[in-house]
């Protein structure tokens, strides 16, 4: 293909999922490709062969990409293994470091605050972070407890804590530190030119940056699930007032780390605002109203909040209309698409959703009506965007990811 | 029941958690039997099922309660002269686990916590439970319901691989299995092999009591 084509593709494609998001009508419904580590079937490897060489991933990402020929892709390669191993992460298995090869990654829940520790990361979550939070999370911080504590010092006290980095484990420690960050900001590097790369080629970005709903970062990574659904009741209080600390902490870079990208598309997976979990009301009390405001947030910046609503959200539907028209992307797992269509046809652009089981277990044929149906029902006036109900699994049949991309060309809204 | 004894049911299923063990402590001090609160707060977690089941109560509730009767067994336990469980008649035995693989356990621990406040007799061996270890649980407890639990995609092919054990070991009759978690839906439950698929642990409850022809 010639660079003008390209260009030309590139343009094309942009302009259908601007005016998808927009809920304006489009020529065709588009398709995004997300996915974790399908691509490493296509070359018969292995999860952690990909997850720890970040040529590797790249390499049959493209391959992915020139298969299916997406409208839009994740900027997201989960290639971060050696990261993890050299930071000695604990909250999550991987594989080599407890899961299989073929295992995909996962979170361990856990608490990482305890309830005694809200008034100190309110206070001051900075040094919070430093002294205690970040030595739980990763052993290769644990050095980061030895950090100064300037704000704690005045004067020649200030100047003096200097002192502090001739300790030889904290430089040790740093060392070691620069080790893993040179690791990473190779992979970092080879993903920007992987982006690059893309973009030559023809393809958007529909995922720059990266952020979380407050309530499902107190519960992943600071209370863990039953510390966060015990605070509901005995912390209340400050339960919603470290989550509106945290919505502006985790709001603060995120225009910066998205448009660095040359993409205003951030990614939000959500995990326990879902139908089943929390009652309506603690959606409304708990859930939402930060989520809202991380929502406004990222639009007066103009970004576009890209969210994953995991599980069946059908009952949190009108709640979550009131966010500004065609700004934004709701991306549904097993939520009803056609209600959602008619409660928020006129206010979000819907993604979604191919069951994993059809993916993984369907035939072709099956994936083909399924499609079918979406893009004719929720695709009708534009405003849809189809993809997997959690983009492509990595188990994912070959001709399946095929018929699903190819169901936008061969049916119209 | 006295005033205190229905207090105590009533702070629980209000979610006063620390009123409710203030009270325990309180009753046990003044001498009601370790038996009896024991007694009262399963009545107590009875009730909190129910709503959950009705749709009046959520898993913040369920999480809160099953902590409250935590902490008050906890009080309780010390005083039992022997720590024999209280003579319930049960329905019938469950053996659940999240299948290999696969490391959450939300879904698993709401499903146990239903399927034992519905009365049955309910074995939990874990997350990421190899085959071999379901075959031996299998053999131990005897169960009439085998449970397995998924969250990931890939827990497909794991709980396939462990219904195709359970079958070759001669073991898959006559037992129930039923799969849940996430992703899990019709098409999952057919190529897994399992007799029928729950979406939440309602759907378990009423699966369980069905096969075991327990009445509502």
């Amino acid at each position: 293909m010639n660079t003008n084509h390209n260009a030309e593709l590139y343009n094309e494609r942009s302009q259908r999922i601007e005016d998808a998001i927009a809920l304006r009508e489009t020529d065709r419904v588009p398709f995004v490709y997300f996915s974790t580590f399908w691509a490493a079937r296509l070359q018969g490897l292995t999860i952690q062969d990909i997850m720890f060489d970040v040529d590797k991933y790249i390499d049959v990402s493209k391959q992915a990409m020139e298969m299916i020929q997406p409208d839009a892709y994740s900027s997201l390669l989960f290639a971060f293994g050696q990261t993890l191993e050299g930071l000695d992460f604990k909250p999550m298995r991987w594989p080599g470091h407890g899961t299989g090869a073929n295992v995909t990654f996962q979170y361990l829940d856990q608490e990482f605050m305890s309830v005694d520790e809200y008034d100190e990361y309110l206070f001051d979550p900075t040094g919070f972070y430093l002294r205690k939070y970040l030595p739980r999370m990763a052993g290769a911080y644990g050095i980061f407890g030895q950090f100064p504590d300037f704000p704690a010092t005045a004067e020649w006290d200030l100047i003096a804590a200097a002192g502090g980095f001739a300790d030889p484990v904290f430089q040790a420690g740093m060392k070691h530190l620069f080790d893993v960050g040179e690791k990473t900001a190779y992979t970092l590097q080879q993903m920007g030119a992987y982006m690059q790369d893309m973009k030559d080629a023809g393809y958007p970005l529909i995922a720059g940056g990266f952020t979380k709903a407050p309530y499902d970062l107190f519960s992943d990574f600071l209370r863990g699930s039953k510390g966060c659904m015990m605070d509901m009741f005995k912390n209340r209080d400050k339960l919603l007032a470290g989550m509106a600390k945290a919505r502006v902490l985790l709001t603060r870079n995120v225009e910066a780390t998205t448009k660095q990208f040359g993409c205003r598309y951030v990614f939000m997976p959500l995990h326990w605002g879902l139908d089943g979990f929390m009652s309506p009301d603690q959606f409304k009390t708990f859930f939402w109203p930060e989520l809202k405001n991380v929502i406004n947030d990222l639009i007066e910046r103009d970004l576009v909040p890209n969210i994953l609503w995991e599980g069946d959200c059908s009952s949190r539907l009108e709640i979550i209309a009131d966010i500004p028209p065609g700004k934004a992307i709701y991306w549904f797992e097993r939520t009803d698409m056609v209600r959602a269509k008619e409660v928020l046809g006129d206010i979000v652009c819907l993604r979604g959703n191919v069951p994993t089981s059809l993916l993984n277990l369907g035939t072709a044929d099956d994936v083909d009506a399924y499609c079918r149906n979406l893009i004719e029902k929720v695709g009708k006036g534009g405003g849809f965007i189809l993809d997997g109900a959690i983009g492509i699994t990595d188990e994912a049949k070959v001709e399946n990811v095929m018929a699903m991309a190819e169901s936008v060309k061969k049916y119209a809204s | 029941m006295n005033n205190n004894e229905q207090k105590l049911i009533d702070l629980i299923i209000a979610m006063e958690s620390t009123e409710a063990i203030k009270l325990s402590a309180e009753m046990l001090a003044a001498g009601t039997g370790p038996l009896a609160i024991l007694e009262l707060c399963r009545s107590a977690m009875d009730i909190v099922g129910k709503k959950f089941e009705d749709g009046e109560f959520f898993v913040p509730e369920l999480i809160l309660a099953g902590d409250t009767l935590e902490q008050i067994s906890a009080l309780v336990k010390p005083l039992l002269a022997k720590a024999g469980e209280e003579g319930r008649q049960k329905h019938g035995k469950v053996l659940i686990g999240t299948v290999a693989g696969d490391l959450h356990d939300i879904g698993k621990n709401i499903v146990t916590f239903m399927l034992d406040v519905n009365g049955f007799e309910v074995k939990d061996i874990g997350i990421d439970v190899p085959i071999e270890a379901f075959l031996d649980a299998i053999r131990e407890f005897q169960p009439q319901v085998v449970a397995l639990s998924g969250f990931l995609t890939l827990a497909f092919d794991a709980m396939q691989e462990t219904v195709a054990a359970i079958e070759a070991a001669g073991q898959r009759d006559p037992i129930k299995i039923m799969i849940g978690g996430g992703q899990v839906d019709e098409t999952v439950r057919d190529y897994t092999g399992a007799d029928a698929f729950g979406m939440n642990a309602m759907d378990a409850v009423r699966q369980c009591k069905e096969w075991l022809e327990v009445a509502d």
